[in-house]
């Protein structure tokens, strides 16, 4: 990295478009030098505490969910934390506890369905309403819609919509009410589905938003330097537009994996993630709600979920670090 | 629609309005507007299915028009759960823990983008690496922690963190942090360097510089976070759910469970209270889009 303070004097403010992506070499810095020593205690301060806060509720747990998945432990006094290895882990990848490799498969098929389908939907429908044509606010509107809704209110909607009694595709087929109803959330081959239409209604909104604003930072000459050299509106697209929209794909990628780890509400309030939705996420919080209380057991599904999610916060943190010492 | 429309705008619009709209615009409007019906449909079915009394449903079937309409549901769904106590219950949570975060934020996003120090580029990471971190990584220590730290009773009347409004707060500022101080650090660095100077010269110290000078040109990126954060955890229901064991004490996204009978759920009645709890959520749709959007973009990471 470079020195800071030697850099980027002179420079104008960043491209308003890029801003947004990214941390920028800041003109504004100064040296710690100079500062007085109660400047300093105060800075350290304003640091500290913020710090202090986020360390200890989000790092410190997340380090002793590591330490604990190598323990048994009930929950009940810190004396009785036993080690026992990597018994945890052998005991959920064996096979032991039903629930895990169902579990590992339906976030799987989450991760696969937003990254193959509600992702590039979303990105389609950016492309589409980026271009000059009436109405793009009011169609932005529509499809965003459901971004500021809570999982737990998508969740109640949709119930309107696949409820086999009372739902609107069962009446519609007028199989509502009978033996051939359709049980969307109860049946166990279907319930998963029904739950990643509802999951990507949302998440389609999400996509198109975030990517709308990074085709608006792509400089307009650009494209018009590939119109006159004949390229089609497609090639202009995949050979122009997305390479240079590098910065916010990584970004919508990485968003994409870590709602799909993150994904629980949905499912809890459907069903409490039995029956076809388990997740990694509920099988984890079932400790604490459910009957049985296995800290070490449960810390272990933690810990695979984070090691999934490493790989994307580690792609989110060398993009923005790169385009730092840049 | 090639290099056509690649000439300036105003040429190519003028094209089309001799010739009329082209057939791939046709083709355009037509699949943007079903998909936006496609993506509208479930919130008016909400709407619509919460006008009918469930007798009406129930004599005439989910999919008919006619019958009666009223505002019968949203009135008893409002008294039956009580939604005025939940509101409260959020409002307690939301409000707090908004401000402090923001307040927090900016203050390491001050430090971090307008001094040059050795940790700098580490303590962004680890606040924006803490905010990608899915929540069920830490919920089993922090449960533990919540169970056993002692807090002062005038803060938490049971003395610990668990099953108090604080709890629920805390949690939610340290999360937040990550992605406000991401966002405001990259704005503050886009301030020019000469207001520090200034502002030294004036004689401030660097508290003053931050809230005098610095804070208030933060204004855009504060207003569209506070618009996002307001959102998000209103929208909050995983901590609540876990930390707060008063089902009475529960946010207002909580309680819409307790409209689900044991045997028989009157769905017309539930769609009310869906609509009644998503209001809030949609007012910051229409009046505050901007912001939110703004907000989320900002950072370009929800995380």
């Amino acid at each position: 990295m470079t020195d800071p303070a030697n850099r980027g004097l002179g420079e104008p403010a960043a491209p308003s478009g890029r801003r947004r992506f990214a941390i920028l070499p800041g003109p504004a810095r100064r040296r710690f030098s100079l500062l007085s020593r109660r400047d300093k205690l105060v800075l350290g301060l304003m640091v500290g505490i913020p710090t202090f806060i986020h360390v200890f509720f989000i790092w410190l747990p997340t380090i002793a969910s590591g330490v604990l998945s190598f323990t048994s432990w009930n929950g009940i006094g810190l004396d009785r934390i036993k080690f026992i290895g990597l018994k945890n882990y052998a005991d959920l990848f064996g096979g032991i506890y039903p629930p895990f490799w169902p579990a590992i498969l339906h976030n799987v098929l989450w991760l696969v369905v937003f990254l193959l389908i509600a992702t590039p939907l979303g990105m389609f429908l950016a492309v589409l309403l980026d271009k000059e044509i009436r109405g793009t606010r009011l169609y932005q509107s529509a499809i965003y819609l459901p971004v500021v809704l809570s999982l737990a209110i998508v969740g109640f909607i949709w119930q309107l919509i696949y409820s086999p009694d009372q739902g609107f595709i069962n009446n519609l087929l007028g199989t509502a009410g009978t033996p051939q109803a359709i049980d969307w959330f109860g049946n166990r081959d279907l319930n998963l589905w029904a739950i990643l239409v509802a999951a990507s209604w949302r998440h389609v909104g999400y996509i198109m938003v975030l990517y709308l604003a990074g085709l608006k930072s792509v400089d307009p000459s650009l494209r018009e330097a590939a119109a006159i050299d004949g390229a089609s509106e497609r090639q202009t697209f995949f050979r122009v537009v997305f390479p240079v929209l590098r910065p916010i794909n990584i970004v919508v990628l990485v968003i994409t994996v870590i709602e799909s780890l993150r994904a629980f509400d949905l499912v809890f309030i459907t069903n409490r993630g039995l029956n076809g939705l388990e997740l990694l996420s509920v099988l984890v919080t079932n400790n604490i709600l459910g009957e049985a209380s296995r800290v070490g057991f449960g810390s272990a599904i933690a810990m695979v979920l984070l090691v999934v999610s490493v790989g994307p916060i580690i792609l989110y943190l060398t993009r923005s670090l790169r385009e730092e010492a840049a | 629609m090639t290099a056509r429309s690649s000439a300036t705008p105003a040429v190519a619009a003028k094209a089309r309005a001799r010739r009329g709209p082209s057939p791939q615009r046709i083709l355009l409007h037509g699949f943007l507007i079903a998909t936006s019906l496609v993506w509208l449909f479930p919130i008016g079915w909400a709407v619509y299915t919460s006008l009918r009394p469930y007798g009406e449903t129930a004599r005439l079937g989910y999919v008919s028009i006619g019958g009666t309409y009223s505002f019968q549901n949203f009135i008893d769904a409002w008294t039956r759960i009580d939604m005025p106590k939940f509101f409260l219950n959020t409002l307690i949570v939301v409000v707090p823990a908004v401000v402090i975060t923001l307040f927090l934020a900016s203050m390491v996003a001050f430090a971090v983008s307008r001094y040059s120090w050795r940790f700098n580029l580490g303590l962004l990471m680890l606040f924006t690496a803490g905010n990608l971190l899915p929540q069920q990584v830490v919920i089993l220590p922090l449960y533990r922690i919540y169970l056993a730290l002692p807090l002062p009773k005038f803060l938490a009347s049971n003395g610990v963190f668990y099953d108090q409004y604080i709890g629920i707060i805390v949690i939610h500022i340290a999360f937040q942090l990550g992605f406000c101080t991401f966002v405001l650090s990259n704005y503050m660095k886009t301030l020019p360097r000469e207001l520090n100077e200034a502002a030294v010269v004036d004689g401030a110290g660097v508290f003053r510089t931050f809230w005098d000078v610095i804070l208030p040109l933060c204004r855009p990126p504060l207003a569209a976070l506070a618009t996002l954060q307001f959102t998000w955890i209103y929208n909050d229901f995983f901590w609540a759910l876990v930390l707060m064991f008063t089902g009475d004490k529960r946010p207002i996204t909580s309680a819409l469970n307790n409209l689900k009978g044991q045997f028989f759920t009157d769905n017309n009645l539930v769609a009310a209270g869906s609509i009644i709890v998503a209001l809030p959520t949609l007012i910051v749709f229409f009046v505050l889009q901007k912001q939110f959007i703004r907000g989320l973009t900002l950072g370009s990471t929800k995380g």
